[in-house]
């Protein structure tokens, strides 16, 4: 279900110029990357958003009418009126950082870690932000685009045990 | 000097003795990573049981088993575990590689996926399929076993082992060169 | 000389604050690597448990076993070629992967399904919910000493399994759906073959009921271990059969109906209780009310095609349509063809369906072609694994694969 007048209003209240676009039902906002704890805040304490779904990133490389190098996603999900808000933030490829949502949900620990693993993302004030998915001897951001799909040659980078060997 | 055999001797080489044996009770440690595990989990439980052909006892502890079942993809964070796994199983071992994605990386041609775990260990079987289904699997044991009795050998001389154990005795008997105390028995 | 041993006290009673603890308060604490080749783990993860005795102190997972780029592949395979992948994510129940990932698609093509293409995937999905959760409570029994149990889930599967290779030809990596529609449409004997599953399964339930729950070993084993109250579960993002049992009463099968869920009826199973117990209880009777929806929906199946129509350009057409229009011919040939294929709007969409194991959702980027620019999938079995270390703490060293095998971790989906 889209989400309400009163939370779009609740937003706009606290950012001014808020830009919001609806496609097939979905309500999306597009938050600065300041005020981004002020707004998830307000829609946990005030407007009842007390699921956060997912947390994801998009590598706008290369994509048309792309306004930043990344866009950091958040969908967000109220449990008993069963609104569902996506917030999106962009940021760029010289300041990759952005405040952590942890203190708000203890469920956006791993997934901010993903999202750093993959794109390099810095979360500012998260607790443990380490590799979660890759080796840490990794060097590089695989789900950026500038990353070819079959890889750098990490995956045959190992000692080959024969049979004589044992 | 003809010796006179009752009719109920059968008369054999030691070796084939060994395979039957051998092949008999192959005992599957399941490196079960992704879907294909399902599959090998399928061939062990009810329908299609594994205990026909003797090779029901799934062990999860490397040590005590001699057949390797890599089932599924194995990728760069997992590859040093298994062959980490690889080496702690005991002489004589035998490796299956089943499915599509073990074989050859299937349709996972990325960053961190191994293309084929045969590059990395050695493998006698492969199964192909995306799952195989329980019944390829059967069949690829009971090759195995074909496999087993046919080439089979008491020294392990189809592994190669002969010749390691050759260049280990070399290592061993230079002391005798010079001039150490002879070791009577260091073969094996 | 008792000034000191006061002073000494003093500072021990109270530590600076923020400072790490002590190296030898954490002395006396055991590790033990658990995986990532265990039993209990069923496929891969890893965890360094420490250790109070028999006590866990705490768990640190580790994870990234199976990571095998599913997002990465998603960038470069189109939007039918990609179901196979999904297939492979949540191998116990691949079908509902395929109707999460189609659902997203279609979603963001703005594709109305046929009739009947909604029923049959409300079939399948349910099929998939009930081999899921056959699986998962039955390694539950497993990793807990009962395996009849196991043996009598998995025999299940087996029929559940000849239902998928019926209607698609494989047994579980069934890639059934396809933008627009499906592959290919069910046949009478499907039908027959999923009644007699309707009629053949609740005798098993019951005896799976019996079998475990008035079990005195299992009860002790999940009773109690591994709590979940309902503010964690949502703190912490879970949903699903985790979530239910734990009090909270989402389902997205009622509270935004896909498909045709608006058409059935059925009940959404929750606990309070929060603990093993509960996530299997709340297992066995969502087996129960998916078997009603199954049970309406084959029996009320519409007829009609299953795939939207060549006008869509979406769907591939009928071959009766293929060999005798010349529309057809060239819509056959638009799809296969490389770059080719349909365009999607130039636009990003998130639709999630009630997967067995929560919600499972993908978040798309179109960028025109036929291949999406991003094809993030929202896993739940990640989201679920997190939990963990928390549903350990204080547990002994034998609930770690209570805890682990009701909260149904698959290793693809938690790595992807």
């Amino acid at each position: 279900m889209p989400a309400t007048n009163e939370t779009l209003t609740a937003l706009e209240a606290v950012l001014q110029g808020l830009e919001t676009s609806e496609f097939r039902g979905d309500t999306r906002a597009t938050v600065p990357r300041e005020s981004l704890a002020e707004v998830l805040r307000l829609l946990r304490d005030r407007r009842g958003f007390d699921l956060l779904v997912d947390v994801t990133c998009v590598d706008y490389l290369n994509y048309r009418d792309a306004r930043d190098r990344f866009g950091l996603v958040y969908l967000l999900a109220n449990t008993t009126t069963n609104e569902r808000i996506t917030l999106r933030v962009y940021v760029g490829e010289s300041d990759p950082t952005i405040p952590s949502a942890v203190p708000l949900w203890e469920g956006a620990n791993w997934l901010e870690r993903e999202v750093y693993d993959m794109f390099g993302i810095v979360f500012e004030g998260h607790p443990d932000l380490r590799r979660i998915l890759l080796p840490d001897e990794f060097t590089a951001f695989p789900l950026r685009k500038d990353y070819p799909l079959q890889g750098r040659g990490e995956r045959h980078n190992f000692p080959v045990l024969r049979r004589e060997e044992g | 000097m003809a010796i006179e055999l009752p009719e109920n001797v059968v008369v054999s080489k030691l070796d084939e003795l060994a395979s039957w044996c051998r092949k008999n009770s192959l005992w599957p440690m399941p490196f079960a990573t992704a879907c294909c595990g399902i599959e090998l989990m399928a061939t062990g439980a009810s329908r299609h049981d594994l205990a026909r052909f003797g090779a029901e006892v799934f062990r999860f502890s490397p040590r005590q088993c001699d057949l390797m079942i890599v089932a599924g993809r194995v990728v760069m964070k997992m590859l040093p575990v298994l062959q980490r796994i690889w080496q702690q199983m005991l002489e004589p071992k035998w490796c299956i590689s089943m499915g599509a994605c073990a074989s050859t990386g299937g349709v996972f041609d990325t960053y961190c996926v191994v293309q084929g775990i045969d590059r990395f260990i050695p493998v006698d079987m492969y199964v192909p399929g995306c799952p195989p289904r329980p019944e390829q699997l059967i069949q690829a044991i009971i090759d195995l076993q074909d496999k087993i009795q046919r080439e089979g050998t008491i020294t392990g001389r189809e592994f190669g082992l002969a010749a390691r154990q050759q260049t280990k005795r070399a290592l061993v008997e230079l002391p005798i060169i010079s001039g150490a105390p002879v070791l009577s028995s260091i073969t094996r | 000389m008792s000034e000191t041993i006061n002073t000494l006290d003093a500072a021990i009673a109270a530590p600076p604050a923020g400072a790490p603890p002590q190296l030898d308060e954490q002395d006396y604490l055991w590790t033990l690597n658990f995986g990532p080749q265990h039993p209990a783990t069923h496929t891969t993860l890893r965890l360094v448990l420490k250790l109070d005795g028999e006590r866990v102190v705490d768990a640190i997972p580790d994870i990234g076993y199976l990571h095998s780029g599913f997002e990465k592949l998603g960038e470069h395979l189109d939007y039918n070629q990609y179901v196979t992948i999904t297939d492979r994510m949540n191998y116990i129940s691949p079908m509902a992967n395929n109707v999460a990932w189609h659902g997203a698609v279609e979603k963001l093509l703005g594709l109305e399904l046929t009739p009947r293409a909604k029923y049959l995937r409300v079939i399948v999905s349910e099929l998939a919910r009930i081999s899921d959760h056959l699986l998962c409570n039955g390694a539950v029994g497993l990793d807990l000493g009962a395996f009849t149990f196991f043996l009598y889930a998995f025999n299940q599967r087996e029929a559940i399994y000849d239902i998928f290779e019926t209607v698609c030809g494989a047994r579980f990596t069934n890639s059934y759906t396809r933008v627009g529609g499906l592959m290919h449409d069910a046949t009478p004997l499907f039908v027959e073959k999923v009644r007699a599953f309707l009629r053949a399964f609740p005798k098993t339930l019951d005896d799976m009921d019996r079998l475990l729950n008035r079990n005195r070993i299992f009860m002790d084993r999940v009773k109690g271990v591994g709590i979940l109250t309902k503010e964690e579960a949502n703190g912490r993002s879970c949903t699903g059969p985790i979530a239910r049992a734990s009090g909270v009463t989402r389902d997205l099968r009622k509270d935004e109906p896909y498909l045709a869920y608006r058409d059935f009826d059925f009940n959404v199973c929750c606990a309070t209780a929060g603990d093993c117990l509960a996530r299997y209880l709340v297992r066995m009777a969502e087996m129960r009310e998916s078997l009603k929806i199954v049970t309406q929906a084959i029996e009320n199946l519409p007829s009609g095609p299953v795939n939207v129509g060549i006008d869509q350009r979406t769907a591939l057409p009928q071959k009766r349509q293929v060999y005798s229009t010349i529309e057809g011919l060239i819509s056959h040939f638009e799809l296969v063809m490389s770059n080719r294929g349909f365009e999607v709007p130039h636009e990003e969409t998130y639709a999630a369906i009630e997967s067995p194991n929560g919600e499972l959702g993908f978040y798309i980027v179109g960028d025109g072609n036929d291949t999406a620019y991003r094809a993030r999938c929202r896993p739940p079995s990640y989201i679920h694994f997190a939990v963990f270390p928390h549903l350990i703490r204080g547990h002994t060293l034998s609930d770690v694969v209570a805890v682990l095998g009701s909260l149904n971790i698959i290793a693809a989906e938690l790595d992807r």
